[in-house]
This record gives structure tokens, sequence and C-alpha cells, in this order.
């Protein structure tokens, strides 16, 4: 077997060495009527080009998003990303480390978490931000527990416009845990008066914006209203390109900023591995979750970089510790970082623009075709289009013309009739203008 | 001798002047300082080449962006460079061996990293038309297929995101079990040997936590179990069990463990972290487990990458596999079907909610796959033979010299000793470890299971060849002769060679600098003239 080293010479002699003539007496402890005699019923080893031709066979039967006109957004995104993250992720030093508990051997992977920390606190306009999350919605979910630390209340108020399966994260977390959550009803338009569900009681409102259903929302009078009311404000976001573009929700007042990051530097990969990004105040870390790398010096006064406040972490505190988190998105993470860092500032905003644009010219040409109306006022890269008909048969006809046109409603908010006409379509720098003209040429024939 | 391109011999007898001298870099030949991209980078380059678009009538209401984002940029060949830099800092595995017991630092085949990059699964949308995904789902259910088989176990919840994500999915499953039944029990048993995310967890669903001490040979001992179990009757959620045990033993009382507590109504969560040493040995399943969490980055060889991504799938009993979170497989009559949403639920399916957004780790899952298929039922029961055979190799290399805490037994894929050897040495733990890095070793695990003193957990894996753990046999016995004899200048203060000494880890707690902040114009020191 290619990964094994030892050979069966080696075993018979290490065997020998330890004690035993054959390798079952060592597992001598496994009770009698739960040892396996023979092998199970799996297939045998395989060469390394029968697993790719047996792996790739399964491949082929996918649609790759840049194979076709694509537009499918709602959460995750199709974007760009530069060869060079790709190769510098796959470094042996990167990819085969564990996490840096060893700062003295590990200053590679703290400096470049202590890097991207300090870019996702500039991207959110936030004090700090932690190592990252596994994604958005677990992030969104530990900032909800976070707020109930913070607080010390335990009723949590989730916007309508919240990304569905954020919401069913967070719900059930929060109701695992004995706390509580109001959730509004699903919001394509815009409607609703989240003001209203703030109290006394409340310990936080979680608002999306760039929202789920693509509409840019004010973040400042729903923070104003929650402090006013000692409750904090968590604003989430799905794209973060959008912030390149977007006031940062830093500057309108949030206390807790959560999203995903898989848009830089990480591919769409059907949904993960992503990297979640968790940013707040100078004043909450110490009930901030995760984990966060500090800046300090050595023995000879060298700077160098250390996890640090692990004292809130599970291995240190067991039962009192902020989250049971262990493991942080590592290479996502590293990817977001080195795209970032290819990009810059500027380069960010430039992204965000072009990314606006393509959304703006894709709105044009499917407000032409008949039937179709767009539901957004604003909107970054993505928004909603009512279609005459159920918006989950239309993109399985559109699939069938060689297009990927968005996500129905409906397959993330089920069983509302008022949603099933609704179709999410995002653009982004990929999309070419041959592009917009064939998913508008196949929606007219669908819809026809 | 070796030539260069002049011809001119190179000699090591040639070498003149001193050797240690501080350098003008600061660097050392291949070891370079590397500043931060905020110090080297500009905001007028960049490392992507963009077009601005032509211009459009913006559709942002008032939400256009103020003030412009100070971030600096690195060119490609800029930032080849500082990563590059970066990574060399790092100790891996692919550099050497990499002991940290219970994490399983094995082998990271690169086939894996190659299939995970088919744009059939690297580049597919979660929420794209079903029908583009077949090959996907496919492949989902063809692990899942592995993953019970290999565990005995009636279903998986594919989603969570990471080992302590599968404990808190699992967890989840047993309280929504008891809540499906009008019960309401508030504890759940923990060893004190448990990895802390055991107690984390359970404490997060609002449970008690309720530790059970082991006995002297390092296993939890059936009369523990049922003692505490009386002492809460009626109130037992369930029991969180690492196994093998975090002191790499095998718990031999499992079976009647696992029934105590079905007779007392709890359930049984499994801690799967050291699932590597029994694989296609005995089958959770068989051992009375309902629940169980699998490091697919620990036991099926996915890229540690630093701290992440991880996945870890939890399989489940016949009495939790309802409750699996969402999205989750049904057995179809035309093949494996992948529930999403509360609209496609049969009778009986009662998923307790959703972990995460999405699917899951799917580049996890392929990289799993591949490592699976790779060794076949037949590789991995040797994988785990020779695991284990590795470990009990430099359990016997060493005994004689460092102490076992629990005698000199059978250890499943890793070895616990702890500081008793080190007694009156002056050599701590900490220092004994970090010794190990100048001798070109990552440490061992230290100070875990918290049950031993100055505790020393060594897993060397299936990766290591005979010949890699003699020298590095040698080499512990080597440091501990050392200790011994009173070398006490080889430990404290090691590392020596490493890029950097020992860190300050209390000055980085007592005022945190989290990120790098642009240094005030007052404060920028001149270039001293040189």
């Amino acid at each position: 077997m290619r990964y094994l080293p030892l050979s069966d010479t080696d075993r018979a002699d290490m065997r020998a060495r330890v004690g035993v003539s054959d390798i079952n007496e060592i597992f001598v402890d496994i009770p009698e009527s739960a040892r396996l005699d023979g092998l199970l019923d799996l297939p045998l080893h395989q060469s390394e080009f029968a697993v790719e031709r047996d792996m790739a066979r399964m491949a082929a039967k996918n649609v790759a998003a840049s194979s076709v006109p694509f537009f499918v957004g709602a959460g995750a995104y199709k974007h760009h990303v530069p060869a060079s993250v790709d190769h510098l992720i796959q470094r042996s030093e990167f990819l085969t480390s564990y996490t840096p508990y060893q700062p003295e051997v590990t200053q590679g992977t703290l400096q470049y978490l202590f890097e991207f920390q300090t870019q996702v606190a500039a991207l959110t306009g936030m004090e700090v931000a932690n190592a990252s999350m596994y994604d958005g919605s677990t992030a969104t979910a530990e900032a909800v527990l976070m707020a109930h630390r913070v607080t010390r209340r335990n009723k949590a108020v989730l916007s309508g416009g919240l990304h569905p399966q954020y919401r069913s994260v967070a719900e059930g977390l929060s109701e695992m845990a004995g706390d509580r959550v109001v959730s509004l009803a699903a919001d394509p338009l815009g409607a609703e008066d989240i003001l209203a569900a703030i109290d006394d009681e409340t310990s936080c409102v979680v608002v999306q914006s760039p929202n789920f259903y693509g509409q840019l929302v004010d973040l400042k009078p729903i923070a104003d209203k929650a402090h006013a009311h000692g409750a904090l404000l968590i604003a989430v976001f799905t794209e973060v390109v959008s912030l390149g573009l977007i006031e940062p929700p830093g500057a309108q007042g949030a206390d807790i900023v959560v999203g995903e990051g898989q848009s830089i530097g990480n591919g769409l990969n059907f949904g993960g591995p992503y990297v979640g990004l968790f940013a707040t105040r100078q004043k909450f870390i110490r009930q901030m979750p995760g984990r966060l790398c500090g800046e300090t010096v050595d023995a000879n006064g060298k700077r160098g970089y250390v996890l640090t406040l692990s004292t809130r972490e599970q291995h240190i505190r067991r039962d009192k510790a902020t989250s049971n988190i262990c493991t942080n998105s590592g290479l996502c993470c590293l990817a977001f970082t080195i795209h970032m860092t290819l990009l810059g500032g500027n380069g960010l905003a430039t992204l965000a623009r072009i990314n606006h644009a393509s959304a703006v010219k894709l709105k044009a040409v499917l407000e032409e075709v008949p039937g179709v109306s767009v539901l957004n006022d604003t909107f970054f890269n993505e928004f909603t289009v009512k279609l005459p008909k159920p918006a989950a048969g239309v993109i399985e006809e559109l699939a069938k013309r060689g297009v990927l046109g968005g996500v129905p409603v409906s397959r993330l908010e089920p069983g509302q009739a008022e949603l099933e006409p609704l179709l999410l379509v995002a653009a982004s720098e990929v999309n070419s203008d041959e592009d917009r003209a064939a998913f508008a040429a196949a929606l007219k024939e669908v819809l026809a | 001798m070796s030539m260069n391109t002049q011809g001119r011999p190179s000699a090591p007898t040639e070498a003149g002047g001193t050797a240690a001298h501080e350098t003008f870099t600061g660097n050392k030949a291949l070891q370079m300082e590397e500043a931060l991209i905020f110090e080297i980078g500009r905001n007028d380059v960049c490392g992507v080449d963009l077009e601005e678009p032509e211009d459009f009538t913006p559709a942002l209401g008032g939400h256009a962006r103020r003030a412009e984002l100070d971030l600096p940029a690195l060119t490609e060949p800029e930032a080849m460079r500082h990563y590059v830099r970066l990574s060399s800092k790092n100790y891996a595995i692919d550099a050497g061996l990499y002991p940290l017991g219970s994490c399983t630092m094995k082998h990271n085949p690169r086939l894996n990293e190659k299939m995970a990059r088919l744009p059939g699964f690297a580049d597919v949308h979660p929420l794209q038309p079903r029908s583009t995904v077949t090959g996907a789902v496919e492949m989902i259910a063809e692990l899942a297929h592995w993953l019970v088989t290999l565990t005995g176990m009636e279903a998986v919840a594919m989603s969570p995101k990471a080992g302590a994500h599968g404990e808190l999915c699992g967890m989840m499953a047993i309280k929504a079990a008891h809540t499906a039944a009008g019960r309401d029990p508030k504890v759940v048993l923990v060893p004190e040997s448990a990895h802390g995310t055991n107690p984390a967890t359970a404490a997060l669903l609002g449970y008690k936590v309720v530790s059970i001490e082991a006995r002297e040979d390092g296993t939890v001992d059936t009369r523990a179990v049922q003692d505490r179990i009386a002492e809460h009757a009626g109130n037992i959620a369930g029991i969180m069990l690492t196994n093998p045990n975090t002191c790499g033993l095998f718990e031999r009382d499992i079976i009647a463990i696992a029934e105590a507590i079905h007779a007392a109504d709890g359930y049984f969560y499994c801690d799967g972290a050291n699932f590597n040493a029994i694989v296609g040995k005995a089958r959770p399943g068989d051992l009375g487990v309902d629940a169980m969490h699998i490091n697919l980055h620990k036991t099926f060889s996915t890229p540690h990458g630093g701290g992440g991504p991880g996945s870890g799938p939890v399989v489940l009993s016949e009495r939790l596999a309802p409750f699996a979170p969402l999205p989750f497989l049904r057995k179809g009559a035309n093949g494996p079907e992948w529930i999403e949403s509360a609209a496609e639920l049969l009778d009986g399916e009662q998923p307790f909610g959703r972990m995460t957004a999405f699917h899951g780790q799917m580049g996890m899952y392929v990289r799993a796959l591949a490592y699976m298929k790779s060794h076949g039922a037949d590789g991995l029961r040797q994988a785990s033979e020779d695991a284990v055979l590795n470990a009990n190799y430099v359990r016997v290399g060493l005994e004689d010299l460092m102490s076992l805490p629990f005698g000199s037994r059978w250890c499943m894929h890793e070895v616990l000793f702890d500081d008793s050897f080190l007694k009156d040495t002056g050599v701590t733990t900490l220092d004994f470890a970090k010794a190990m890095i100048d001798e070109g070793y990552h440490p061992m695990t230290m100070y875990f299971p918290l049950v031993v003193h100055g505790a020393m957990l060594i897993e060397p894996t299936e990766s290591e060849s005979r010949a890699a753990l003699d020298l590095f046999i040698a080499t512990m016995r080597d440091l501990v002769m050392s200790a011994q004899r009173g070398e006490t200048g080889r430990f404290k203060g090691a590392p020596f060679h490493a890029p950097r000494a020992r860190l300050d880890e209390t000055r980085a707690a007592r005022k945190p600098v989290l990120k790098w902040e642009r240094p005030a114009a007052s404060e920028v020191q001149p270039q001293a003239a040189e």
C-alpha cells in the first residue's frame, strides 16, 4: 500500500521487538464479542489511477459553474480566484501543519492569522476580528450566543431578511441551549418592522445586509433602537465583496459583524469548506468565540505572534468555555487573506464596482423578458425577480438549456405560496454580455 | 569535493571567520525575516488586473461606502515571496515526524488534493439545480456508505464542519430524542480524561457535566459509572466517552458501560477522535455506541491546514437516526436521496434542525473518500494495525527511561508518558518539548490528558517508517539522559534554533494586540544614518 512505509519484514521485526507474534495480541482489550475477524464488506485497495478514474466519473456528472452562464448565489458566489492563491495554500508547510500551539515553529500560520484579523477588522469597520469560524451560518449562531453572554439576556430577534439556513442554524442552537428566538416572517419586499420587535428583554437583533433578497438595509436606526434597549446589533453578510462598495456595518453601529468570506479566495465546493468572518468591539473580546492571534515578543525581544486569550477556550475552560469550538477554517482563511492581499483595499473596491455593474446590466436584460419584474430598489450583486410561474420548475428548464439561472426562494423557504414565483439571481465579474444574453433568451423561451 | 560553476573548489575546510554574528538583515541564510503586509504593501499597486466598469447608474441607494478601504496590496511576485517566506517558518508533516497525541498527524496524500480540485466537485454551487449535481450526491452517499460500514452504525449526519461541531450535532440529536420521548434529563457524564470539547459541548446545551474519575489503570470503571448514575437516577441524558481514550488505552469495559447508560435511559456518545486505532478491528456499533463523530482530518487524512478546515460527520444508531439534522441522506427506492428541507420529510423523520448552511464540507468529503478508496477495507485495517504497532514500538523503545503512568501495557495508536522521569532534573515537560524542536521534531501533546502529571502523549501514526521511528526513539533517549545528567542548558530557554525563541504569552494576553495599527506619525522613528 503506497501510503504505508512499513514492509512485512519491518512489521515482523517490530512485533518481535514489542513482544507479540500476532498483531491481534495488542488489541486484546477490545471485548471479544466485538472483535472483527475478517474484512468488512467494502472494496479492496486501489491504485492512484483507479481511484482517479472512479472519482472523475462522479465529478463528470455535475455541471461546473465555469462551464455555463452562471447566476447562482444565495450565500455562495462564483468569483475568479487568482492561480497563485491555490498554489500557495498547497505549500506543505501550510497544508500539513497543525494548529499553531507551538509558536516557535508556527510563526508562518500565526503571522497570516494576524494579518487576516487586521484585514477583516478593516473590511467590517470593527475594532477586532477573530481567526475565523467554520462559515457564515455558524458564525451567526455563535454571535447570538455571544450576545446572550454580553447582555445576560437570552432573547434574539432575527430579521426576515436573514438567509433562511442561517436562521435555521441560529434557531436550532438557541432553542437547544434553552434560549428564545423571535424570527420575523420572510421579507422579500423589505417591509418588516424590526424596530417594533426590539424590547427590554432583547439580547440582540440579527440583520443581514445585503439581505437574503439582495436588498441593502440601513443598519443605523436598528442599531440605535437596539442600543436604547440595551441590546446588541449583529450585522450579517453573505457576500463579502459587497464591503468593497457599501458602508461597513461597523460604521453603522453594529456590535458584532459576522459573515461568509467564501467569495474571496475560495471556490464554491458545493457548500464547503468556507470561511466564517467574525468581528466585534474591543471591549467584548473576552466574550468572543474562536481563536485569536496576538502580537508579542520572544525571549530575544523579536516580534512574534501567539494564540492568545485561550482562557476563553474549551481546552482550558472546559464546561466554562465561551464556545466548544476547537477548529477554525485554516486554509480557507489563508486563501482569503492571500486573495485579499493581492487585491488590497482599492482592488476590492474595483472588484465590487465590477460586480455591481454586472448586476445592474443583468437587471436591465432580465427586465426586458416579458412577465419578469425585479423586486429590489437597491442591491449589490444579487436581486430577486418575480416570475409568472413557480421558480423551481423554471430553473430546471433553464438548466436543460445550459443556463444555471439562480436559486428559487422556495428551495430555502418551502411551503409559502407567495414566495414560489421568486427567483434569486446573482451576478459577478465572471459574467459576460453573452452569458446575460443567453440567460435572457433561455428565460424568455421557458416563460413563453 | 564539489565544484562551483567557475570550477573553483569549495570545501568546508576553507571556511574562515566566525560562525556566530548578527547579520545585517536579521536573516539567517534560508531563514528569512518577513514584515507584515501592512508594512511592505502599498495602496497604489494591485496583484489582480481589474478593468474599471464603464459608467453605469448604481443601485446602492444611500449605502455607498464613505471612507476608502485602507488596506495595502502586494503584486503577485511580492505576494509569492511573502507567503513562501512565512511558510518556511512552519513545521509540517511533510517536513518531519509530528507526534501530536490525539491529533493523528498522518500523511496527507496529494491524490486527495487533486480530486478535490476536479471542477465537478470544486466548481459546483450548493444550490444549483439538483439535476446538475447528481454526481455530488452520489459521492456523498458513497462516503456515507463507507462511514456507516466501518462503524457498524445505522446512519450518518454528514454536515458538521469539524470534530467539535460533530459532538454538538450528536448531543443535539440525543437531546432531541429525549425531548421526543417526553423526557428532560439534565446530566451528562464525562470522564476526567476527556477532550475539553466534550464538557464544553454538553455545557453549551445546558447540561450539567458530572465528572467520572479514572481508575488506576487509566480507564473508566463500570462501577464508577453506575455510582454516578445512581446519584443522578432518572436524570441521566448520556455519557461522552472517548475510545480508545486519551491515555491511548482501549476502554475494555465499554460494553458494560454502554449497557449501564442504556438501562438508565441515557445515550452513549463516543468521541471518535481516536478512531484511527481501530478501523477494521472493531465497530463502534458493536460496542453500544449511539453517536460518534469522525474527524475526517484525523482518521481519513484530510489536511489539518494549520487548524482547519475540519470535517466531523456523526454516525448514529438506529434510535438516533430519525433525529439527524438537515440535510440528510434517505435510502430511496431509486438510490440515495438528499433531503434538504422540512417540506420533504416522511413520517418518522424528525430532524432537530440544521448544523450549517448548505451541505457540509464537500471538499473534505472528496479527500476522505479518495483516501478510503485508495486503502480499501484491507489497507484501512492495515493502517490501524501499523499505527498501533508504531506506537507500541515507541513505547517499548522508551519505557525503560521515561515513565508510563499506568505501567507497561499495550497501548493503542498513542502512548502516554508522565513527567516523573524528569523529577529533580530541573527540566519541565515544557522544557523537554521545546528541546525536541531543536532536534527537528514537533513536540508531542503536552499536559493533556489532565489525569496525568506533566503528560506527554505521543502518536506517531502509521505514516512513519521504522527508520524514522528508530531515529526518533534515539533522539528522545538522548534528551532524557541529557536531562537526567543535569544538562539543563539544553532545555532551559529552548528552542535555540527555531525561527523564534520562546514567546511571551503572558504579555500577549495581558494587553492583547490583535491587529496591526498604523503607527501615529509621532511614533515613526527616522531611519538612523549608518
